[in-house]
Protein backbone atom coordinates (compact mmCIF):
# COMPACT_ATOMS: atom_id res chain seq x y z
CA UNK A 1 0.00 0.00 0.00
CA UNK A 2 2.84 2.57 0.76
CA UNK A 3 4.35 1.50 -1.84
CA UNK A 4 1.87 1.82 -4.07
CA UNK A 5 1.34 5.53 -2.77
CA UNK A 6 4.69 5.96 -2.90
CA UNK A 7 5.07 5.21 -6.54
CA UNK A 8 2.17 7.42 -7.55
CA UNK A 9 3.87 10.17 -5.81
CA UNK A 10 6.62 9.60 -7.88
CA UNK A 11 4.65 9.20 -11.20
CA UNK A 12 2.78 12.48 -10.19
CA UNK A 13 5.86 14.28 -9.65
CA UNK A 14 7.51 12.95 -13.00
CA UNK A 15 4.19 14.19 -14.38
CA UNK A 16 4.94 18.08 -13.27
CA UNK A 17 7.37 19.10 -15.36
CA UNK A 18 5.39 18.16 -17.80
CA UNK A 19 1.69 19.97 -16.45
CA UNK A 20 4.14 22.49 -16.04
CA UNK A 21 4.94 23.18 -19.87
CA UNK A 22 1.54 22.73 -20.57
CA UNK A 23 0.95 25.68 -17.86
CA UNK A 24 3.53 27.41 -19.42
CA UNK A 25 2.55 26.90 -22.83
CA UNK A 26 5.89 26.98 -24.66
CA UNK A 27 5.20 23.95 -26.96
CA UNK A 28 1.64 25.61 -27.89
CA UNK A 29 1.54 29.07 -26.86
CA UNK A 30 -1.80 30.56 -25.98
CA UNK A 31 -3.85 26.98 -25.89
CA UNK A 32 -5.46 27.59 -23.01
CA UNK A 33 -6.73 31.14 -24.51
CA UNK A 34 -7.71 29.65 -27.99
CA UNK A 35 -9.75 26.68 -25.69
CA UNK A 36 -11.60 29.92 -24.29
CA UNK A 37 -12.79 31.24 -27.06
CA UNK A 38 -13.32 28.57 -29.45
CA UNK A 39 -15.72 26.94 -26.17
CA UNK A 40 -17.31 30.76 -25.93
CA UNK A 41 -18.18 30.24 -29.37
CA UNK A 42 -19.28 26.34 -28.98
CA UNK A 43 -21.87 27.68 -26.29
CA UNK A 44 -22.89 30.53 -28.81
CA UNK A 45 -23.99 27.85 -31.44
CA UNK A 46 -25.26 25.41 -29.59
CA UNK A 47 -28.15 27.65 -28.65
CA UNK A 48 -28.24 29.32 -31.80
CA UNK A 49 -28.82 25.92 -33.00
CA UNK A 50 -31.82 26.08 -31.05
CA UNK A 51 -33.33 29.39 -31.98
CA UNK A 52 -31.79 29.06 -35.61
CA UNK A 53 -33.60 25.70 -35.99
CA UNK A 54 -36.96 26.85 -34.55
CA UNK A 55 -36.65 29.93 -37.12
CA UNK A 56 -35.86 28.03 -39.68
CA UNK A 57 -39.47 25.87 -38.78
CA UNK A 58 -36.08 22.48 -38.52
CA UNK A 59 -37.61 21.97 -35.18
CA UNK A 60 -41.17 22.63 -33.37
CA UNK A 61 -41.51 26.35 -31.42
CA UNK A 62 -41.38 25.74 -27.61
CA UNK A 63 -41.32 28.79 -25.75
CA UNK A 64 -39.19 27.38 -22.73
CA UNK A 65 -36.76 26.32 -24.78
CA UNK A 66 -36.48 29.25 -26.82
CA UNK A 67 -35.97 31.97 -23.80
CA UNK A 68 -33.53 29.41 -22.02
CA UNK A 69 -31.35 29.64 -25.09
CA UNK A 70 -31.74 33.06 -26.05
CA UNK A 71 -30.78 33.62 -22.00
CA UNK A 72 -27.60 31.52 -22.08
CA UNK A 73 -26.74 33.06 -25.34
CA UNK A 74 -27.66 36.68 -23.21
CA UNK A 75 -25.84 35.62 -20.41
CA UNK A 76 -22.26 34.86 -22.14
CA UNK A 77 -22.72 37.83 -24.44
CA UNK A 78 -22.32 39.89 -21.25
CA UNK A 79 -19.00 37.71 -20.47
CA UNK A 80 -15.99 40.10 -20.76
CA UNK A 81 -13.78 38.19 -22.62
CA UNK A 82 -11.34 40.34 -23.42
CA UNK A 83 -8.53 38.10 -21.65
CA UNK A 84 -9.08 35.29 -24.23
CA UNK A 85 -7.46 37.72 -26.80
CA UNK A 86 -3.68 38.84 -26.16
CA UNK A 87 -1.80 40.48 -28.22
CA UNK A 88 0.33 37.38 -30.53
CA UNK A 89 -2.62 35.14 -30.13
CA UNK A 90 -3.55 35.56 -33.97
CA UNK A 91 -3.42 33.38 -37.46
CA UNK A 92 -0.50 35.24 -38.40
CA UNK A 93 1.31 33.88 -35.39
CA UNK A 94 -0.57 30.73 -34.84
CA UNK A 95 -1.05 29.54 -38.15
CA UNK A 96 -4.27 26.94 -38.54
CA UNK A 97 -4.71 26.68 -34.71
CA UNK A 98 -6.80 29.59 -34.87
CA UNK A 99 -8.89 31.82 -37.22
CA UNK A 100 -8.64 35.21 -35.37
CA UNK A 101 -7.36 37.80 -37.63
CA UNK A 102 -4.12 39.92 -36.43
CA UNK A 103 -6.62 43.05 -37.55
CA UNK A 104 -8.22 42.38 -34.27
CA UNK A 105 -5.46 44.20 -32.90
CA UNK A 106 -4.87 46.57 -35.47
CA UNK A 107 -8.33 47.89 -34.96
CA UNK A 108 -9.42 47.14 -31.46
CA UNK A 109 -12.21 49.99 -31.77
CA UNK A 110 -13.54 47.96 -34.58
CA UNK A 111 -13.83 45.01 -33.15
CA UNK A 112 -15.10 45.76 -29.71
CA UNK A 113 -17.48 48.07 -31.34
CA UNK A 114 -18.78 44.01 -33.05
CA UNK A 115 -18.26 42.73 -29.70
CA UNK A 116 -20.81 45.73 -28.83
CA UNK A 117 -23.55 44.51 -31.56
CA UNK A 118 -23.54 41.06 -30.24
CA UNK A 119 -24.33 41.92 -27.18
CA UNK A 120 -27.13 44.26 -27.87
CA UNK A 121 -28.33 41.67 -30.90
CA UNK A 122 -28.33 39.17 -27.56
CA UNK A 123 -30.37 40.96 -24.97
CA UNK A 124 -32.73 41.92 -28.11
CA UNK A 125 -33.53 38.26 -28.52
CA UNK A 126 -33.81 37.40 -25.27
CA UNK A 127 -36.28 39.66 -24.65
CA UNK A 128 -38.61 38.29 -27.85
CA UNK A 129 -37.39 34.55 -27.53
CA UNK A 130 -40.16 33.74 -25.58
CA UNK A 131 -43.00 35.49 -27.11
CA UNK A 132 -44.06 33.61 -30.03
CA UNK A 133 -42.55 31.91 -32.85
CA UNK A 134 -42.93 35.72 -35.25
CA UNK A 135 -40.99 37.18 -32.19
CA UNK A 136 -37.86 34.88 -32.65
CA UNK A 137 -38.40 34.98 -36.19
CA UNK A 138 -37.70 38.94 -35.81
CA UNK A 139 -35.02 38.49 -33.32
CA UNK A 140 -32.63 35.99 -35.48
CA UNK A 141 -32.13 38.26 -38.62
CA UNK A 142 -30.26 40.89 -36.13
CA UNK A 143 -28.31 38.19 -34.17
CA UNK A 144 -27.39 36.28 -37.04
CA UNK A 145 -26.45 39.69 -38.65
CA UNK A 146 -24.30 41.08 -35.60
CA UNK A 147 -22.51 36.88 -35.67
CA UNK A 148 -21.90 37.95 -39.78
CA UNK A 149 -20.79 42.04 -38.53
CA UNK A 150 -17.47 40.50 -36.68
CA UNK A 151 -16.73 37.22 -38.92
CA UNK A 152 -16.73 39.28 -41.72
CA UNK A 153 -13.55 41.41 -41.00
CA UNK A 154 -12.35 39.48 -38.23
CA UNK A 155 -11.93 35.80 -38.91
CA UNK A 156 -10.47 33.98 -41.80
CA UNK A 157 -12.52 32.43 -44.09
CA UNK A 158 -11.72 28.76 -44.58
CA UNK A 159 -13.35 26.38 -47.06
CA UNK B 1 12.85 42.42 -100.09
CA UNK B 2 9.48 41.25 -101.63
CA UNK B 3 9.42 38.33 -99.00
CA UNK B 4 9.84 41.26 -96.16
CA UNK B 5 6.92 43.54 -98.04
CA UNK B 6 4.39 40.61 -97.80
CA UNK B 7 5.82 39.98 -94.27
CA UNK B 8 5.10 43.47 -93.36
CA UNK B 9 1.50 43.85 -95.95
CA UNK B 10 0.21 40.28 -93.60
CA UNK B 11 1.67 42.02 -89.88
CA UNK B 12 -0.58 45.39 -91.20
CA UNK B 13 -3.77 43.52 -92.07
CA UNK B 14 -3.12 41.06 -88.61
CA UNK B 15 -3.16 44.68 -86.80
CA UNK B 16 -5.92 46.14 -88.35
CA UNK B 17 -8.09 42.60 -87.62
CA UNK B 18 -6.92 42.54 -84.16
CA UNK B 19 -8.07 46.44 -83.87
CA UNK B 20 -11.54 45.36 -85.24
CA UNK B 21 -11.88 42.62 -82.99
CA UNK B 22 -10.80 44.04 -79.76
CA UNK B 23 -13.38 47.22 -80.87
CA UNK B 24 -16.11 47.81 -77.78
CA UNK B 25 -19.54 46.89 -78.44
CA UNK B 26 -22.05 49.16 -77.69
CA UNK B 27 -25.98 49.46 -77.19
CA UNK B 28 -27.94 52.28 -78.99
CA UNK B 29 -30.91 53.53 -77.76
CA UNK B 30 -32.62 52.89 -80.83
CA UNK B 31 -32.09 49.81 -80.89
CA UNK B 32 -34.26 49.11 -77.82
CA UNK B 33 -38.15 48.24 -77.96
CA UNK B 34 -40.46 50.02 -75.87
CA UNK B 35 -40.66 49.17 -72.06
CA UNK B 36 -42.59 50.22 -69.28
CA UNK B 37 -40.10 50.53 -66.76
CA UNK B 38 -40.79 48.91 -63.38
CA UNK B 39 -38.79 49.75 -60.13
CA UNK B 40 -39.79 48.13 -57.84
CA UNK B 41 -38.75 44.97 -60.24
CA UNK B 42 -35.70 46.94 -60.61
CA UNK B 43 -35.03 46.55 -56.73
CA UNK B 44 -34.79 42.83 -56.61
CA UNK B 45 -32.86 42.64 -59.95
CA UNK B 46 -30.86 44.91 -57.57
CA UNK B 47 -30.34 42.78 -54.52
CA UNK B 48 -29.84 39.61 -56.92
CA UNK B 49 -27.27 40.95 -59.31
CA UNK B 50 -25.01 42.08 -55.63
CA UNK B 51 -24.33 45.60 -56.59
CA UNK B 52 -24.06 47.22 -53.40
CA UNK B 53 -21.99 44.51 -52.28
CA UNK B 54 -19.14 46.05 -54.26
CA UNK B 55 -19.99 49.82 -54.92
CA UNK B 56 -21.63 50.64 -51.52
CA UNK B 57 -18.65 51.61 -49.15
CA UNK B 58 -16.49 49.44 -47.33
CA UNK B 59 -18.54 48.24 -43.91
CA UNK B 60 -21.93 50.59 -45.41
CA UNK B 61 -25.22 48.27 -43.37
CA UNK B 62 -28.87 49.09 -43.63
CA UNK B 63 -29.72 52.44 -45.91
CA UNK B 64 -26.26 53.42 -46.18
CA UNK B 65 -25.59 50.59 -48.77
CA UNK B 66 -28.13 51.95 -50.92
CA UNK B 67 -25.74 55.00 -51.48
CA UNK B 68 -23.34 53.83 -54.45
CA UNK B 69 -20.17 56.06 -53.37
CA UNK B 70 -18.04 52.96 -54.19
CA UNK B 71 -13.99 52.77 -53.50
CA UNK B 72 -14.06 49.51 -52.24
CA UNK B 73 -10.33 47.95 -53.09
CA UNK B 74 -10.16 44.30 -54.75
CA UNK B 75 -6.76 42.92 -54.54
CA UNK B 76 -5.92 40.41 -58.14
CA UNK B 77 -3.25 39.36 -59.68
CA UNK B 78 -3.70 42.05 -62.12
CA UNK B 79 -3.32 44.96 -59.40
CA UNK B 80 -5.78 46.36 -57.44
CA UNK B 81 -9.12 47.46 -58.88
CA UNK B 82 -11.34 50.60 -56.94
CA UNK B 83 -14.81 50.28 -57.35
CA UNK B 84 -16.45 53.44 -59.17
CA UNK B 85 -18.94 56.02 -57.85
CA UNK B 86 -22.04 54.58 -59.49
CA UNK B 87 -24.70 56.90 -57.76
CA UNK B 88 -26.90 59.50 -59.63
CA UNK B 89 -24.38 62.57 -59.12
CA UNK B 90 -24.15 63.75 -62.61
CA UNK B 91 -19.99 64.46 -61.95
CA UNK B 92 -18.33 61.62 -59.93
CA UNK B 93 -21.22 59.03 -60.64
CA UNK B 94 -23.31 57.96 -63.40
CA UNK B 95 -26.11 60.51 -63.22
CA UNK B 96 -25.18 61.86 -66.98
CA UNK B 97 -25.77 58.21 -68.00
CA UNK B 98 -28.22 57.37 -70.57
CA UNK B 99 -29.42 53.89 -70.68
CA UNK B 100 -27.74 52.56 -73.39
CA UNK B 101 -24.73 53.89 -71.76
CA UNK B 102 -26.08 51.99 -68.97
CA UNK B 103 -26.70 48.75 -70.70
CA UNK B 104 -24.18 49.18 -72.77
CA UNK B 105 -21.62 49.12 -69.62
CA UNK B 106 -23.06 46.10 -67.82
CA UNK B 107 -23.91 43.89 -70.64
CA UNK B 108 -20.81 44.64 -73.02
CA UNK B 109 -18.52 46.03 -70.11
CA UNK B 110 -17.80 48.98 -72.24
CA UNK B 111 -17.77 53.03 -70.83
CA UNK B 112 -19.87 55.91 -72.52
CA UNK B 113 -16.36 57.02 -73.53
CA UNK B 114 -16.17 53.80 -75.99
CA UNK B 115 -13.49 52.12 -73.35
CA UNK B 116 -13.47 48.52 -71.99
CA UNK B 117 -14.12 47.83 -68.40
CA UNK B 118 -11.69 45.69 -66.41
CA UNK B 119 -13.85 42.56 -65.81
CA UNK B 120 -13.42 43.13 -61.81
CA UNK B 121 -16.92 44.38 -63.04
CA UNK B 122 -18.36 41.33 -63.51
CA UNK B 123 -20.08 41.91 -66.97
CA UNK B 124 -19.46 38.47 -68.26
CA UNK B 125 -22.05 37.38 -65.87
CA UNK B 126 -24.19 39.91 -66.75
CA UNK B 127 -24.46 39.47 -70.25
CA UNK B 128 -26.42 36.99 -69.44
CA UNK B 129 -29.15 39.21 -67.78
CA UNK B 130 -32.21 40.41 -69.93
CA UNK B 131 -32.36 43.50 -71.07
CA UNK B 132 -35.79 44.17 -69.46
CA UNK B 133 -34.43 43.23 -66.12
CA UNK B 134 -31.47 45.23 -66.34
CA UNK B 135 -33.76 48.26 -67.68
CA UNK B 136 -35.99 48.19 -64.45
CA UNK B 137 -32.95 47.88 -62.34
CA UNK B 138 -31.71 51.48 -64.49
CA UNK B 139 -34.91 52.67 -63.15
CA UNK B 140 -33.78 51.76 -59.93
CA UNK B 141 -30.80 52.90 -59.86
CA UNK B 142 -32.16 56.43 -60.50
CA UNK B 143 -34.35 56.62 -57.11
CA UNK B 144 -30.92 56.19 -55.14
CA UNK B 145 -29.55 59.61 -53.43
CA UNK B 146 -26.28 61.14 -55.13
CA UNK B 147 -23.14 61.00 -53.24
CA UNK B 148 -20.02 63.20 -54.31
CA UNK B 149 -17.27 60.54 -53.66
CA UNK B 150 -14.42 60.81 -56.71
CA UNK B 151 -14.08 57.68 -58.33
CA UNK B 152 -10.42 56.39 -57.10
CA UNK B 153 -8.37 55.27 -59.96
CA UNK B 154 -7.29 51.67 -60.60
CA UNK B 155 -3.55 50.83 -59.69
CA UNK B 156 -3.26 48.35 -62.65
CA UNK B 157 0.38 47.89 -64.30
CA UNK B 158 1.74 47.97 -67.61
CA UNK B 159 0.62 45.34 -70.05
CA UNK B 160 -2.95 45.12 -68.40
CA UNK B 161 -2.82 49.18 -68.26
CA UNK B 162 -3.77 48.72 -71.96
CA UNK B 163 -7.03 49.04 -71.82
CA UNK B 164 -8.01 48.17 -75.74
CA UNK B 165 -6.05 44.48 -74.82
CA UNK B 166 -9.22 43.88 -73.00
CA UNK B 167 -11.17 43.43 -76.48
CA UNK B 168 -9.00 40.49 -76.91
CA UNK B 169 -9.52 39.17 -73.60
CA UNK B 170 -13.41 39.65 -73.81
CA UNK B 171 -13.13 37.99 -77.48
CA UNK B 172 -12.00 34.63 -75.34
CA UNK B 173 -13.56 34.51 -72.20
CA UNK B 174 -16.78 36.77 -72.99
CA UNK B 175 -19.45 35.26 -74.06
CA UNK B 176 -23.26 35.46 -73.28
CA UNK B 177 -23.47 30.81 -73.17
CA UNK B 178 -25.27 29.24 -69.92
CA UNK B 179 -22.15 27.26 -67.99
CA UNK B 180 -25.09 24.64 -66.75
CA UNK B 181 -27.31 22.91 -69.90
CA UNK B 182 -29.76 20.40 -70.45
CA UNK B 183 -32.64 19.82 -71.61
CA UNK B 184 -34.67 18.49 -68.65
CA UNK B 185 -33.89 21.46 -66.34
CA UNK B 186 -36.80 22.29 -64.38
CA UNK B 187 -38.34 26.01 -64.37
CA UNK B 188 -36.88 26.25 -60.81
CA UNK B 189 -33.43 25.20 -61.59
CA UNK B 190 -33.82 27.87 -64.90
CA UNK B 191 -34.24 30.56 -62.66
CA UNK B 192 -31.71 29.24 -60.06
CA UNK B 193 -29.45 29.61 -62.74
CA UNK B 194 -30.47 33.03 -64.32
CA UNK B 195 -29.82 33.91 -60.52
CA UNK B 196 -26.54 32.40 -60.26
CA UNK B 197 -24.99 32.35 -63.80
CA UNK B 198 -26.29 35.98 -65.01
CA UNK B 199 -27.42 38.32 -62.26
CA UNK B 200 -25.84 36.47 -58.95
CA UNK B 201 -21.44 36.05 -59.93
CA UNK B 202 -21.22 33.36 -57.94
CA UNK B 203 -18.59 31.71 -60.46
CA UNK B 204 -16.84 35.42 -60.29
CA UNK B 205 -15.29 34.05 -56.88
CA UNK B 206 -16.00 30.15 -56.39
CA UNK B 207 -14.91 28.97 -59.86
CA UNK B 208 -10.67 29.05 -60.28
CA UNK B 209 -9.42 31.56 -63.33
CA UNK B 210 -6.88 30.43 -65.71
CA UNK B 211 -3.66 32.51 -66.24
CA UNK B 212 -5.45 35.34 -68.46
CA UNK B 213 -8.07 35.36 -65.32
CA UNK B 214 -10.34 33.85 -67.17
CA UNK B 215 -13.34 31.76 -65.75
CA UNK B 216 -12.35 27.81 -66.09
CA UNK B 217 -15.90 26.84 -66.64
CA UNK B 218 -14.65 22.54 -66.81
CA UNK B 219 -14.29 23.30 -63.12
CA UNK B 220 -17.32 25.27 -62.47
CA UNK B 221 -18.03 26.46 -58.81
CA UNK B 222 -15.34 24.10 -57.81
CA UNK B 223 -13.85 26.75 -55.66
CA UNK B 224 -10.54 28.79 -55.68
CA UNK B 225 -7.67 30.45 -54.35
CA UNK B 226 -8.86 33.56 -52.52
CA UNK B 227 -7.46 37.00 -54.49
CA UNK B 228 -7.82 38.92 -51.14
CA UNK B 229 -5.08 36.72 -49.59
CA UNK B 230 -4.89 33.36 -48.26
CA UNK B 231 -7.12 31.28 -47.70
CA UNK B 232 -9.33 29.32 -50.29
CA UNK B 233 -13.09 30.27 -51.43
CA UNK B 234 -14.66 26.82 -51.11
CA UNK B 235 -16.06 24.87 -53.51
CA UNK B 236 -20.50 24.95 -53.70
CA UNK B 237 -20.54 21.97 -55.76
CA UNK B 238 -23.37 19.42 -54.32
CA UNK B 239 -20.55 16.58 -53.76
CA UNK B 240 -17.89 19.00 -51.86
CA UNK B 241 -20.47 21.01 -50.01
CA UNK B 242 -22.65 18.49 -49.35
CA UNK B 243 -26.09 21.08 -48.17
CA UNK B 244 -28.88 19.59 -48.59
CA UNK B 245 -31.47 22.38 -50.85
CA UNK B 246 -32.81 23.87 -47.54
CA UNK B 247 -29.75 24.01 -46.03
CA UNK B 248 -28.46 26.11 -48.52
CA UNK B 249 -31.61 28.62 -49.00
CA UNK B 250 -31.43 29.07 -45.16
CA UNK B 251 -28.05 30.07 -45.23
CA UNK B 252 -28.94 32.67 -47.86
CA UNK B 253 -31.56 33.36 -45.82
CA UNK B 254 -30.20 33.61 -42.10
CA UNK B 255 -26.24 33.58 -42.64
CA UNK B 256 -25.74 30.28 -40.65
CA UNK B 257 -24.41 26.99 -41.81
CA UNK B 258 -26.30 23.59 -41.21
CA UNK B 259 -24.25 23.60 -37.81
CA UNK B 260 -25.52 26.91 -36.98
CA UNK B 261 -21.93 28.60 -37.50
CA UNK B 262 -22.08 31.99 -38.84
CA UNK B 263 -21.11 32.93 -42.65
CA UNK B 264 -17.81 34.92 -42.54
CA UNK B 265 -15.80 37.34 -45.35
CA UNK B 266 -17.11 38.36 -48.24
CA UNK B 267 -20.67 36.17 -48.31
CA UNK B 268 -21.42 38.35 -45.13
CA UNK B 269 -22.31 40.64 -47.91
CA UNK B 270 -23.77 38.40 -50.38
CA UNK B 271 -26.23 37.57 -47.54
CA UNK B 272 -27.18 40.75 -46.90
CA UNK B 273 -28.38 40.63 -50.59
CA UNK B 274 -29.72 37.27 -51.05
CA UNK B 275 -32.01 37.58 -47.68
CA UNK B 276 -33.97 40.26 -49.53
CA UNK B 277 -34.72 38.29 -52.10
CA UNK B 278 -38.07 36.54 -52.24
CA UNK B 279 -37.48 32.71 -50.77
CA UNK B 280 -38.91 31.36 -54.38
CA UNK B 281 -35.70 32.58 -55.35
CA UNK B 282 -33.35 31.47 -52.71
CA UNK B 283 -34.96 28.20 -53.08
CA UNK B 284 -34.16 27.86 -56.85
CA UNK B 285 -30.31 29.19 -56.03
CA UNK B 286 -30.38 25.65 -53.64
CA UNK B 287 -31.79 23.81 -56.60
CA UNK B 288 -29.56 25.18 -59.51
CA UNK B 289 -26.83 23.97 -57.33
CA UNK B 290 -28.12 20.76 -56.14
CA UNK B 291 -28.30 20.22 -59.93
CA UNK B 292 -24.70 21.05 -60.73
CA UNK B 293 -22.78 17.98 -61.43
CA UNK B 294 -21.62 15.84 -58.06
CA UNK B 295 -24.93 15.67 -56.76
Amino acid sequence: MRLISRSLLVAAAMTLPLAATVQGQSDSPYQSHLKARQGFMSIVSFNIATLGGMARGNIAYDAEAAQTAADNIAAIAGVDTSPFWPEGSDNGALGDRTRALPVIWENPEGFGEAWTGFRTAATGMAEVAGGGLAALRGGIGPLGNSCGNCHEDFRQSID
Amino acid sequence: MRFLRILLALAVIGAGIGWWLSAPRVIEAADLPAHDPDAGHGEQVFHAAGCASCHAAQDATGAARLILSGGRAFASDFGTFYAPNISTDAEHGIGDWSEADFLTAIRHGVSPEGQHYYPAFPYTTYARAGIADLRDLWAYMQTLPADATPSRAHDVGFPFSIRRALGGWKLLFAGDDWVLRGADLSPQVLRGRYLVEALGHCGECHTPRNALGGLDQSNWLAGAPNPTGDGRIPAITPDQLGWSASDIANYLNDGFTPEFDSAGGEMVEVIANTSQLPSADREAIAAYLRALPGG
